[in-house]
């Protein structure tokens, strides 16, 4: 949806992005969507149990695309059955065997990956340059790198040895579904461990055609299992006797909840939980590009991402500047239809996200700090919200304490550099931060201050498979990629 | 021992608890009367509180930071320096062990063991890092590298066998990696571990670092598990505690690492690398190349 002319006089100090009408450019390449998804279990598509199905929409307009299949405690049985079952041969597989396995995941994943990337979009909402550039190509380099490892795990855990776990059970969230499940089945493969995975209810179609795909890998059945379903078939898998490990990636509070489940067991866990990261700015900060990086940090994904840059803590001095450019800058955001390449942000993810995103920001015009949003209008159907930006907020209000997951970014000002680092670590989250500074030593007193497992100085929102991602405090533990998150899939001898 | 014209009452020792490197009664004034293997009243130890272990989380909490800015060579030193006085002093650890119903031979091995241990992570100080950290090859023009860093303040609750043994293990890769510790000592023989404290006193362990109480688990177990300014523990202990434990970790999501209490605390094995990489976070750090 091409973003309405409007006068330039209302835009006082915008220079352009109002001179020319975009016209549509959807993505036309064809999903290959089937109108119903069945449970992945041992190799073989098959029917729920109960024969209860559910409906997965497009979130850019409502739209029906597929019914996908409500697993049970005995269709969790069945995935457990056939995870336990190819456990054996797969972790006896030479590592150089199982490797290729994984390589081929990521080649044939490569070669479908505009597919892919359609239908994430249309599941998920996300603009199509988002999941055509970084969801899918991603997923496909954690593959790629895991690969790499499975014939080379002694070299993982120095002096020890490694051993894989046996049966693991996955959990994973809707904002990057085909990327999170990369994350979770490329190191628990590589290491020769087996997997029952729960996508997220809003978004369980890739999970679905890449099962197809690892049927074409020829993938041994019951190796890889996926069960679909909301939170009840969701603790089931977490809470299953047979598990030897468990790893979540969702909010904080689900998170929780599984640990208090688990508490009478002795199951390792991952845990990669929410967020509430602090974005730096201090004066000598290059302005252009650190308002880019904020846009990034706290737009990428319609903010849906737990380590998005939600609070935005401006140096006095700049502060001005950095709020005037940034209003300029969102105000030449395109909302609109995911599937338009020349999108910035897509749909907000489901209905009940939207409600959660809409809640906290009158909660936030209610205590009392300023909101802006840009003149901007959203498609009459599907669930939508504006690039919204608040200032004059305090460290007590809750959109500054409390996980939005959307496009709302926070603004509070700093004084000092002690100031910035206590205004940064007082959160109970720990996952990123980022710093804009030209001053190197000040990047590396930052980084060593801020209590977050990633810290992006001059840059934002960077990932890649070597590199561990996860989080301080409780925004979890364990880690997600590199050597360092390949141990947290292995029994140490 | 009722004195003679000969013999001298002997000057006993009132146990104190070491927190905050100041040997304290428990806030409450309450104790335990233990007694030794001979059934002979010994002394009445501190029977320390939520509330005293509330102090000593506070305590370490203050120490952290200086004890995580120290360099990793200073701590190593810091930590031989411990070994070299309880070495020196070893014959008093084994004495109270014994008095308290060890077999000499066993103690005396117990007590050289816990100093190789502590010379053992004196000497993984400086080098854990290398290992456990990385530069990572990122397919982008950045630099990319993992550091680890201390979790913060760590509950340490010590087993009933080996006690001293068993407690030195536990607190040694904690504070090797630039931790803090408050620890329960064992209940049933808690002495020596206030021996240790005054061990620790005398050492350049700066006050606040490790940090003993001593009293009954049932009591304190339930508030290590849900302090909120522990980030880890670090437990020997089973069943129903391990779980209370658990459910209070995942409150302010706490990291738990558990020794079974049947734990080969004699054996190499039981020291390494694995315990520090479980009391360390990982941070990772991106910066554009170029330009």
């Amino acid at each position: 949806m091409p973003a309405r002319k409007t006068t330039g006089a209302r835009r006082a100090g915008l220079i352009f992005g109002d001179l020319w009408e975009f016209d549509p450019a959807p993505e036309t390449a064809d999903p290959k969507l089937k109108a119903r998804y069945d449970l992945f279990i041992g190799g073989k598509f098959v029917r729920p149990r109960s024969g209860k199905y559910f409906d997965s929409i497009n979130p850019a307009n409502e739209a029906k695309l597929a019914e996908i299949a409500l697993a049970g405690p005995s269709d969790v049985d069945d995935a457990y059955r056939a995870a336990a079952k190819a456990f054996g041969p797969w972790a006896r597989l030479p590592g150089a065997e199982r490797g290729k396995y994984l390589f081929r995941i990521a080649r044939l994943l490569q070669d479908r990956a505009r597919e892919f990337a359609v239908a994430e979009t249309m599941d998920g909402g996300k603009p199509i340059k988002e999941s055509r550039d970084f969801d899918v190509p991603m997923a496909a380099a954690h593959f790629f790198y895991h690969a790499g490892w499975a014939d080379k795990l002694e070299y993982v855990a120095p002096g020890g040895s490694v051993a894989p776990l046996g049966v693991v059970g996955q959990v994973i969230p809707w904002n990057f579904p085909l990327l999170m499940l990369a994350w979770k089945l490329a190191p628990a493969l590589a290491m020769g461990n087996c997997v029952v995975l729960k996508p997220a209810e809003t978004t369980s179609i890739t999970a679905l055609k890449l099962a197809e795909l690892l049927q074409d890998a020829g993938l041994p059945p019951g190796v890889v299992n996926f069960v679909t379903g909301a939170g009840e078939t969701g603790a089931l898998v977490m809470g299953h006797p047979s598990a030897a490990k468990v790893a979540f990636t969702g909010s904080t509070e689900v998170g929780k909840a599984i640990m208090r489940q688990l508490a009478g067991t002795d199951r390792k866990m991952t845990m990669e939980l929410g967020g509430k990261a602090a974005n730096i700015v201090f004066d000598d900060a290059p302005i252009d590009q650190a308002v880019e990086g904020i846009v990034n940090g706290i737009f990428f994904n319609q903010g849906h991402v737990c380590c998005a840059g939600s609070r935005l803590l401006v140096h006095e001095p700049v502060a001005e500047r950095v709020i005037t450019r940034l209003k300029n800058r969102i105000r030449v955001l395109r909302v609109g239809d995911p599937l338009d390449k020349n999108t910035d942000l897509g749909a907000i993810n489901s209905r009940a996200q939207l409600a959660t995103i809409r809640r906290l920001v009158a909660s936030g015009v209610r205590e009392g700090a300023t909101m802006f949003q840009p003149p901007c209008v959203l498609p009459k159907k599907g669930f939508y919200f504006p690039p919204t930006l608040f200032t004059g907020v305090t460290q007590s209000h809750r959109i500054a304490r409390e996980e939005i997951f959307g496009p709302v970014l926070s603004v509070l000002t700093f004084r000092t550099v002690d100031e910035a680092i206590e205004k940064a670590n007082n959160t109970p989250y720990g996952l990123s931060a980022g710093v804009w500074t030209d001053k190197g030593s000040r990047i590396l007193r930052m980084s060593t201050e801020l209590k977050a497992g990633v810290v992006w100085a001059n840059t934002f929102n960077r990932f890649d498979p070597s590199s561990p991602f996860g989080g301080y405090k409780e925004s979890g533990f364990g880690r997600e990629g590199g050597r360092q998150g390949l141990l947290d899939y292995a029994k140490l001898a | 021992m009722t004195p003679t014209a000969k013999s001298r009452l002997p000057v006993t020792k009132t146990p104190k608890v070491y927190i905050g490197g100041a040997f304290v009664r428990s806030e409450s004034s309450r104790t335990f009367k233990i007694s030794g293997a001979d059934g002979a009243f010994f002394a009445n130890i501190p029977q320390c509180t939520r509330k005293d272990l509330r102090n000593a989380v506070e305590a370490a909490a203050k120490a952290g930071p200086g004890w995580a800015r120290r360099t990793p060579y200073n701590r190593a030193q810091i930590l031989y320096r411990l070994a070299e006085m309880i070495e020196a002093r070893s014959g008093e650890l084994v004495d109270s062990l014994v008095l308290f119903g060890a077999r000499r031979p066993d103690a005396a091995r117990g007590m050289s063991v816990a100093v190789d241990r502590l010379i053992h992570y004196a000497g993984w100080a400086d080098k854990y890092e290398q290992l456990l950290g990385s530069v990572n090859p990122v397919a982008s023009p950045h630099f990319n590298f993992t550091v680890t860093e201390p979790m913060g303040v760590v509950g340490v609750i010590a087993p009933d066998s080996p006690p001293l043994l068993g407690l030195i293990s536990m607190i040694a890769p904690v504070i090797a990696c630039g931790n803090t510790v408050v620890a329960l000592a064992s209940e049933k023989v808690p002495y020596p571990a206030i021996l240790l404290g005054e061990m620790l006193a005398t050492s350049d362990l700066p006050g606040g670092v490790v940090n003993i109480l001593t009293g009954f688990r049932r009591e304190l177990v339930p508030t290590f598990a849900t302090h909120a300014h522990i980030r880890a523990i670090y437990a020997s202990v089973a069943g129903d505690e391990r779980k209370t434990l658990r459910l209070g970790a995942a409150e302010s999501v706490k990291r738990v690492r558990f020794t079974d209490g049947r734990s080969e605390w004699f054996e190499a094995s039981a020291q390494g690398l694995g315990a520090i990489r479980d009391f360390v976070e990982l941070k990772t750090t991106w910066h554009p190349i170029g330009s």
